[in-house]
Protein backbone atom coordinates (compact mmCIF):
# COMPACT_ATOMS: atom_id res chain seq x y z
CA UNK A 1 0.00 0.00 0.00
CA UNK A 2 2.68 2.51 -0.98
CA UNK A 3 0.53 4.04 -3.71
CA UNK A 4 -0.74 7.49 -2.63
CA UNK A 5 -4.15 6.92 -4.22
CA UNK A 6 -6.05 4.24 -2.23
CA UNK A 7 -8.02 6.80 -0.23
CA UNK A 8 -8.91 8.77 -3.35
CA UNK A 9 -9.93 5.58 -5.09
CA UNK A 10 -12.04 4.60 -2.08
CA UNK A 11 -13.72 8.02 -2.08
CA UNK A 12 -14.57 7.69 -5.77
CA UNK A 13 -15.81 4.16 -5.19
CA UNK A 14 -17.87 5.33 -2.21
CA UNK A 15 -19.41 8.14 -4.23
CA UNK A 16 -20.24 5.79 -7.10
CA UNK A 17 -21.78 3.33 -4.64
CA UNK A 18 -23.93 6.07 -3.10
CA UNK A 19 -25.17 7.27 -6.50
CA UNK A 20 -25.98 3.79 -7.81
CA UNK A 21 -27.59 2.78 -4.51
CA UNK A 22 -29.80 5.90 -4.58
CA UNK A 23 -30.91 5.07 -8.12
CA UNK A 24 -31.58 1.48 -7.03
CA UNK A 25 -33.71 2.62 -4.06
CA UNK A 26 -35.73 4.95 -6.29
CA UNK A 27 -36.27 2.25 -8.90
CA UNK A 28 -37.11 -0.42 -6.33
CA UNK A 29 -39.53 1.60 -4.21
CA UNK A 30 -41.10 4.02 -6.73
CA UNK A 31 -40.59 3.02 -10.36
CA UNK A 32 -40.98 -0.76 -10.06
CA UNK A 33 -44.58 -1.97 -9.98
CA UNK A 34 -46.00 -4.09 -7.20
CA UNK A 35 -45.97 -7.74 -8.26
CA UNK A 36 -49.33 -9.03 -9.49
CA UNK A 37 -49.13 -12.30 -7.53
CA UNK A 38 -46.90 -11.63 -4.53
CA UNK A 39 -47.68 -7.98 -3.79
CA UNK A 40 -45.30 -5.76 -1.83
CA UNK A 41 -43.17 -8.56 -0.31
CA UNK A 42 -41.77 -9.20 -3.81
CA UNK A 43 -39.76 -5.96 -3.39
CA UNK A 44 -37.51 -7.93 -1.03
CA UNK A 45 -36.10 -9.37 -4.26
CA UNK A 46 -34.13 -6.13 -4.75
CA UNK A 47 -32.00 -6.93 -1.69
CA UNK A 48 -32.31 -10.74 -1.44
CA UNK A 49 -31.02 -11.42 -4.97
CA UNK A 50 -28.10 -8.90 -4.85
CA UNK A 51 -27.03 -10.34 -1.49
CA UNK A 52 -26.98 -13.86 -2.97
CA UNK A 53 -25.16 -12.60 -6.09
CA UNK A 54 -22.50 -10.82 -4.02
CA UNK A 55 -22.04 -13.97 -1.95
CA UNK A 56 -21.42 -16.01 -5.13
CA UNK A 57 -19.00 -13.34 -6.39
CA UNK A 58 -17.16 -13.22 -3.05
CA UNK A 59 -16.78 -17.01 -2.91
CA UNK A 60 -15.50 -17.01 -6.50
CA UNK A 61 -12.91 -14.44 -5.36
CA UNK A 62 -12.02 -16.74 -2.44
CA UNK A 63 -11.46 -19.56 -4.96
CA UNK A 64 -9.19 -17.46 -7.21
CA UNK A 65 -7.25 -15.95 -4.30
CA UNK A 66 -6.85 -19.38 -2.64
CA UNK A 67 -5.42 -20.91 -5.82
CA UNK A 68 -3.11 -17.90 -6.21
CA UNK A 69 -1.99 -18.25 -2.59
CA UNK A 70 -1.17 -21.94 -2.95
CA UNK A 71 0.82 -21.20 -6.12
CA UNK A 72 2.73 -18.17 -4.80
CA UNK A 73 2.54 -18.66 -1.00
CA UNK A 74 2.06 -14.89 -0.94
CA UNK A 75 0.11 -13.78 2.13
CA UNK A 76 -1.44 -10.92 0.15
CA UNK A 77 -3.54 -13.51 -1.72
CA UNK A 78 -4.46 -15.09 1.59
CA UNK A 79 -5.68 -11.75 2.92
CA UNK A 80 -7.73 -11.20 -0.24
CA UNK A 81 -9.30 -14.62 0.23
CA UNK A 82 -10.09 -13.89 3.88
CA UNK A 83 -11.64 -10.48 3.17
CA UNK A 84 -13.77 -11.93 0.37
CA UNK A 85 -14.86 -14.87 2.53
CA UNK A 86 -15.94 -12.54 5.34
CA UNK A 87 -18.05 -10.56 2.86
CA UNK A 88 -19.48 -13.77 1.39
CA UNK A 89 -20.47 -15.14 4.80
CA UNK A 90 -22.23 -11.89 5.67
CA UNK A 91 -24.06 -11.79 2.35
CA UNK A 92 -25.11 -15.45 2.58
CA UNK A 93 -26.53 -14.83 6.05
CA UNK A 94 -28.31 -11.71 4.75
CA UNK A 95 -29.77 -13.62 1.78
CA UNK A 96 -31.06 -16.36 4.11
CA UNK A 97 -32.57 -13.87 6.56
CA UNK A 98 -34.25 -11.80 3.83
CA UNK A 99 -35.44 -14.94 2.08
CA UNK A 100 -37.06 -16.04 5.32
CA UNK A 101 -38.83 -12.68 5.67
CA UNK A 102 -39.96 -13.00 2.03
CA UNK A 103 -41.09 -16.60 2.44
CA UNK A 104 -43.42 -16.02 5.37
CA UNK A 105 -45.97 -13.79 3.57
CA UNK A 106 -45.61 -15.50 0.16
CA UNK A 107 -45.06 -19.23 0.83
CA UNK A 108 -46.73 -19.13 4.22
CA UNK A 109 -43.66 -20.30 6.17
CA UNK A 110 -40.37 -18.84 7.39
CA UNK A 111 -38.32 -21.89 6.44
CA UNK A 112 -38.67 -25.18 4.56
CA UNK A 113 -36.19 -28.02 4.22
CA UNK A 114 -36.06 -27.82 0.45
CA UNK A 115 -32.81 -28.33 -1.49
CA UNK A 116 -32.19 -24.62 -2.21
CA UNK A 117 -32.54 -23.59 1.42
CA UNK A 118 -30.58 -26.54 2.78
CA UNK A 119 -27.67 -26.16 0.33
CA UNK A 120 -27.53 -22.43 1.11
CA UNK A 121 -27.38 -23.14 4.83
CA UNK A 122 -24.55 -25.64 4.13
CA UNK A 123 -22.78 -22.93 2.09
CA UNK A 124 -22.91 -20.59 5.07
CA UNK A 125 -21.54 -23.30 7.38
CA UNK A 126 -18.72 -24.22 4.96
CA UNK A 127 -17.44 -20.65 4.78
CA UNK A 128 -17.89 -20.05 8.51
CA UNK A 129 -15.73 -23.18 8.78
CA UNK A 130 -13.29 -21.63 6.30
CA UNK A 131 -12.91 -18.61 8.58
CA UNK A 132 -12.56 -20.94 11.58
CA UNK A 133 -9.86 -23.10 9.98
CA UNK A 134 -7.67 -20.02 9.60
CA UNK A 135 -7.36 -19.80 13.38
CA UNK A 136 -6.36 -23.45 14.00
CA UNK A 137 -2.84 -23.39 15.38
CA UNK A 138 -0.39 -20.50 15.69
CA UNK A 139 1.42 -20.88 12.37
CA UNK A 140 0.17 -18.07 10.13
CA UNK A 141 1.51 -19.65 6.93
CA UNK A 142 0.13 -23.12 7.70
CA UNK A 143 -3.25 -21.63 8.61
CA UNK A 144 -3.30 -19.77 5.30
CA UNK A 145 -2.52 -22.98 3.36
CA UNK A 146 -5.23 -24.96 5.16
CA UNK A 147 -7.71 -22.14 4.60
CA UNK A 148 -6.82 -22.05 0.91
CA UNK A 149 -7.59 -25.78 0.62
CA UNK A 150 -11.00 -25.25 2.25
CA UNK A 151 -11.58 -22.15 0.10
CA UNK A 152 -11.02 -24.19 -3.05
CA UNK A 153 -13.00 -27.28 -2.01
CA UNK A 154 -15.83 -25.19 -0.54
CA UNK A 155 -16.54 -23.50 -3.85
CA UNK A 156 -17.97 -26.79 -5.14
CA UNK A 157 -21.07 -25.87 -3.17
CA UNK A 158 -21.69 -22.60 -5.03
CA UNK A 159 -22.93 -24.13 -8.32
CA UNK A 160 -24.81 -26.72 -6.27
CA UNK A 161 -26.70 -23.89 -4.54
CA UNK A 162 -27.36 -22.02 -7.76
CA UNK A 163 -28.55 -25.03 -9.75
CA UNK A 164 -30.36 -26.72 -6.85
CA UNK A 165 -33.60 -25.21 -8.18
CA UNK A 166 -32.91 -26.82 -11.58
CA UNK A 167 -31.54 -30.19 -10.47
CA UNK A 168 -34.10 -30.92 -7.77
CA UNK A 169 -37.70 -30.07 -7.01
CA UNK A 170 -37.80 -27.19 -4.61
CA UNK A 171 -40.36 -24.90 -3.05
CA UNK A 172 -38.03 -22.03 -3.95
CA UNK A 173 -38.78 -20.67 -7.41
CA UNK A 174 -36.15 -21.07 -10.15
CA UNK A 175 -33.96 -18.12 -11.10
CA UNK A 176 -35.55 -15.61 -13.47
CA UNK A 177 -32.45 -13.98 -14.98
CA UNK A 178 -29.38 -16.21 -14.39
CA UNK A 179 -31.22 -19.27 -15.60
CA UNK A 180 -30.96 -21.79 -18.43
CA UNK A 181 -34.61 -20.94 -19.06
CA UNK A 182 -35.11 -17.19 -18.35
CA UNK A 183 -38.59 -16.07 -17.37
CA UNK A 184 -40.36 -12.77 -18.10
CA UNK A 185 -39.91 -9.86 -15.70
CA UNK A 186 -41.41 -6.38 -15.80
CA UNK A 187 -38.74 -4.06 -17.31
CA UNK A 188 -38.90 -1.64 -14.36
CA UNK A 189 -38.44 -4.55 -11.95
CA UNK A 190 -35.48 -5.75 -14.01
CA UNK A 191 -33.99 -2.23 -13.97
CA UNK A 192 -34.37 -2.02 -10.19
CA UNK A 193 -32.78 -5.44 -9.77
CA UNK A 194 -29.89 -4.53 -12.08
CA UNK A 195 -29.21 -1.27 -10.23
CA UNK A 196 -29.37 -3.03 -6.87
CA UNK A 197 -26.92 -5.72 -8.04
CA UNK A 198 -24.54 -2.99 -9.27
CA UNK A 199 -24.84 -1.10 -5.96
CA UNK A 200 -24.17 -4.24 -3.90
CA UNK A 201 -21.18 -5.14 -6.09
CA UNK A 202 -19.63 -1.66 -5.74
CA UNK A 203 -20.25 -1.63 -1.99
CA UNK A 204 -18.72 -5.10 -1.74
CA UNK A 205 -15.53 -4.01 -3.51
CA UNK A 206 -15.30 -0.98 -1.22
CA UNK A 207 -15.75 -3.07 1.93
CA UNK A 208 -13.15 -5.63 0.82
CA UNK A 209 -10.61 -2.89 -0.02
CA UNK A 210 -11.00 -1.31 3.41
CA UNK A 211 -10.81 -4.68 5.14
CA UNK A 212 -7.64 -5.55 3.19
CA UNK A 213 -5.88 -2.50 4.62
CA UNK A 214 -6.77 -3.64 8.17
CA UNK A 215 -5.60 -7.18 7.47
CA UNK A 216 -2.36 -5.94 5.89
CA UNK A 217 -1.48 -3.85 8.93
CA UNK A 218 -2.29 -6.83 11.20
CA UNK A 219 0.14 -8.97 9.16
CA UNK A 220 2.85 -6.31 8.99
CA UNK A 221 4.98 -7.46 12.00
CA UNK A 222 4.87 -11.08 10.79
CA UNK A 223 5.73 -10.14 7.22
CA UNK A 224 8.78 -8.12 8.32
CA UNK A 225 12.21 -9.60 7.69
CA UNK A 226 13.33 -9.55 11.33
CA UNK A 227 11.24 -12.15 13.16
CA UNK A 228 11.43 -12.20 16.97
CA UNK A 229 12.76 -15.39 18.57
CA UNK A 230 10.02 -18.01 18.57
CA UNK A 231 9.98 -18.30 22.37
CA UNK A 232 9.85 -14.55 23.14
CA UNK A 233 6.56 -13.36 24.64
CA UNK A 234 4.59 -11.53 21.98
CA UNK A 235 3.78 -8.64 24.32
CA UNK A 236 7.44 -7.59 24.39
CA UNK A 237 7.01 -6.21 20.89
CA UNK A 238 4.40 -3.77 22.08
CA UNK A 239 5.86 -2.53 25.35
CA UNK A 240 9.60 -2.16 24.74
CA UNK A 241 10.27 1.45 23.73
CA UNK A 242 12.46 2.01 20.71
CA UNK A 243 15.17 3.83 22.76
CA UNK A 244 15.81 0.83 25.04
CA UNK A 245 16.20 -1.78 22.33
CA UNK B 1 7.76 -22.42 21.71
CA UNK B 2 10.62 -24.87 22.02
CA UNK B 3 11.63 -27.24 19.25
CA UNK B 4 9.80 -30.04 21.09
CA UNK B 5 6.62 -27.96 21.19
CA UNK B 6 6.89 -27.29 17.48
CA UNK B 7 7.28 -31.00 16.85
CA UNK B 8 4.22 -31.71 19.02
CA UNK B 9 2.19 -29.13 17.10
CA UNK B 10 3.27 -30.73 13.83
CA UNK B 11 2.12 -34.13 15.08
CA UNK B 12 -1.25 -32.81 16.28
CA UNK B 13 -2.03 -30.99 13.09
CA UNK B 14 -2.81 -34.01 10.88
CA UNK B 15 -5.20 -35.31 13.55
CA UNK B 16 -7.23 -32.11 13.32
CA UNK B 17 -7.06 -32.16 9.54
CA UNK B 18 -8.17 -35.79 9.51
CA UNK B 19 -11.07 -34.88 11.82
CA UNK B 20 -12.18 -32.08 9.50
CA UNK B 21 -11.77 -34.29 6.43
CA UNK B 22 -13.69 -37.06 8.18
CA UNK B 23 -16.61 -34.78 9.00
CA UNK B 24 -16.70 -33.55 5.39
CA UNK B 25 -16.59 -37.12 4.03
CA UNK B 26 -19.39 -38.26 6.33
CA UNK B 27 -21.53 -35.28 5.31
CA UNK B 28 -20.95 -35.95 1.61
CA UNK B 29 -21.70 -39.64 2.16
CA UNK B 30 -24.96 -38.91 3.97
CA UNK B 31 -26.01 -36.54 1.17
CA UNK B 32 -25.12 -39.10 -1.50
CA UNK B 33 -27.06 -41.89 0.24
CA UNK B 34 -30.03 -39.58 0.80
CA UNK B 35 -29.96 -38.64 -2.87
CA UNK B 36 -29.85 -42.29 -3.97
CA UNK B 37 -32.79 -43.15 -1.74
CA UNK B 38 -34.84 -40.38 -3.28
CA UNK B 39 -35.30 -38.47 -0.06
CA UNK B 40 -34.04 -35.36 -1.81
CA UNK B 41 -37.30 -35.31 -3.75
CA UNK B 42 -39.05 -32.45 -2.00
CA UNK B 43 -42.52 -33.27 -3.35
CA UNK B 44 -44.23 -35.83 -5.59
CA UNK B 45 -46.24 -34.88 -8.64
CA UNK B 46 -49.89 -35.89 -8.85
CA UNK B 47 -49.10 -38.50 -11.52
CA UNK B 48 -46.34 -40.07 -9.39
CA UNK B 49 -48.60 -40.18 -6.34
CA UNK B 50 -51.49 -41.88 -8.14
CA UNK B 51 -49.24 -44.27 -10.09
CA UNK B 52 -47.45 -45.59 -6.99
CA UNK B 53 -49.77 -47.67 -4.77
CA UNK B 54 -47.06 -47.85 -2.08
CA UNK B 55 -47.47 -44.12 -1.47
CA UNK B 56 -51.17 -44.47 -0.57
CA UNK B 57 -51.69 -43.79 3.12
CA UNK B 58 -48.12 -42.61 3.57
CA UNK B 59 -47.33 -39.08 4.64
CA UNK B 60 -45.86 -37.35 1.58
CA UNK B 61 -45.59 -33.91 0.05
CA UNK B 62 -47.63 -33.36 -3.09
CA UNK B 63 -46.95 -30.48 -5.46
CA UNK B 64 -48.76 -29.11 -8.49
CA UNK B 65 -50.77 -26.24 -9.89
CA UNK B 66 -54.09 -25.28 -8.30
CA UNK B 67 -56.73 -25.95 -10.96
CA UNK B 68 -58.77 -22.81 -11.75
CA UNK B 69 -62.38 -23.00 -10.59
CA UNK B 70 -61.85 -25.84 -8.10
CA UNK B 71 -61.08 -23.84 -4.95
CA UNK B 72 -63.79 -23.99 -2.29
CA UNK B 73 -63.96 -23.59 1.47
CA UNK B 74 -64.81 -26.42 3.86
CA UNK B 75 -65.83 -26.34 7.51
CA UNK B 76 -62.23 -26.52 8.66
CA UNK B 77 -60.22 -25.27 5.71
CA UNK B 78 -60.02 -25.30 1.96
CA UNK B 79 -60.50 -27.81 -0.87
CA UNK B 80 -59.09 -27.65 -4.37
CA UNK B 81 -57.61 -29.79 -7.11
CA UNK B 82 -53.89 -30.02 -7.82
CA UNK B 83 -52.65 -30.99 -11.25
CA UNK B 84 -49.40 -31.65 -13.07
CA UNK B 85 -51.19 -31.19 -16.37
CA UNK B 86 -52.02 -34.89 -16.69
CA UNK B 87 -53.45 -36.11 -13.39
CA UNK B 88 -55.78 -34.14 -11.09
CA UNK B 89 -55.98 -34.91 -7.36
CA UNK B 90 -58.61 -33.50 -5.01
CA UNK B 91 -57.00 -32.02 -1.90
CA UNK B 92 -58.85 -31.29 1.33
CA UNK B 93 -56.65 -29.17 3.56
CA UNK B 94 -57.30 -28.72 7.26
CA UNK B 95 -56.66 -25.05 7.89
CA UNK B 96 -56.94 -21.89 5.87
CA UNK B 97 -54.23 -21.25 3.30
CA UNK B 98 -51.49 -18.76 4.14
CA UNK B 99 -49.22 -16.96 1.73
CA UNK B 100 -50.38 -15.96 -1.73
CA UNK B 101 -52.46 -19.09 -2.39
CA UNK B 102 -54.55 -18.70 -5.54
CA UNK B 103 -55.87 -20.51 -8.60
CA UNK B 104 -53.36 -21.15 -11.35
CA UNK B 105 -50.38 -20.86 -9.01
CA UNK B 106 -48.36 -23.69 -7.53
CA UNK B 107 -48.92 -25.28 -4.13
CA UNK B 108 -47.25 -28.00 -2.09
CA UNK B 109 -49.35 -29.87 0.47
CA UNK B 110 -48.28 -32.35 3.14
CA UNK B 111 -50.56 -35.23 4.07
CA UNK B 112 -51.65 -38.58 2.67
CA UNK B 113 -53.75 -40.01 -0.11
CA UNK B 114 -56.81 -41.89 1.15
CA UNK B 115 -58.37 -45.00 -0.41
CA UNK B 116 -61.11 -42.71 -1.73
CA UNK B 117 -58.58 -40.86 -3.88
CA UNK B 118 -58.77 -37.71 -1.78
CA UNK B 119 -55.52 -36.21 -0.48
CA UNK B 120 -56.02 -34.94 3.07
CA UNK B 121 -53.35 -32.45 4.12
CA UNK B 122 -52.59 -30.29 7.11
CA UNK B 123 -49.71 -28.26 5.68
CA UNK B 124 -50.24 -26.00 2.69
CA UNK B 125 -47.33 -24.08 1.16
CA UNK B 126 -47.51 -21.76 -1.82
CA UNK B 127 -45.08 -22.37 -4.66
CA UNK B 128 -45.15 -19.29 -6.85
CA UNK B 129 -43.44 -19.15 -10.24
CA UNK B 130 -40.44 -17.07 -11.30
CA UNK B 131 -42.36 -14.54 -13.41
CA UNK B 132 -42.74 -11.01 -12.09
CA UNK B 133 -45.18 -8.53 -13.57
CA UNK B 134 -47.47 -5.64 -12.76
CA UNK B 135 -51.15 -6.42 -12.06
CA UNK B 136 -53.31 -6.47 -15.21
CA UNK B 137 -55.57 -3.65 -14.04
CA UNK B 138 -52.97 -0.97 -13.31
CA UNK B 139 -49.36 0.01 -13.34
CA UNK B 140 -48.87 -1.43 -9.88
CA UNK B 141 -46.81 1.62 -8.94
CA UNK B 142 -47.84 2.79 -5.47
CA UNK B 143 -47.83 6.48 -6.48
CA UNK B 144 -50.09 5.92 -9.50
CA UNK B 145 -52.50 3.33 -8.15
CA UNK B 146 -52.99 4.96 -4.77
CA UNK B 147 -50.89 2.40 -2.94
Amino acid sequence: MTSPSPCTADRLLGAATAVVASVAVALALVAAPTDAVQGEPQRLMYVHVPAAWLAYLAFAAVLVASVAHLLTRDLRWDRRAQAAAELGVGMTALAIALGSVWGRPVWGVWWVWDPRLVTTAVLLLVYVGYLGVRGLGDDRAAGARRAAAVGILGFVNVPVVHFSVVWWRTLHQPATVLSPDPAPMDPWMAAALGAAVAAFTLAGVLVVRRRLRDLASADAPVAGAARPPADAPAEALAVVPRAQR
Amino acid sequence: MTAADVATARRQLPVRLLLVAGVVLVAVGVLAVAGLQGSLVYYRTTSELVADPELQGQRVRLGGLVVAGTVGTTAEGVRFELTDGVQDVLVINAGQPRGVFQEGQGAVVEGSLGADGVFRSDVLLVRHDNEYRAPAGGTGRPAEDGG
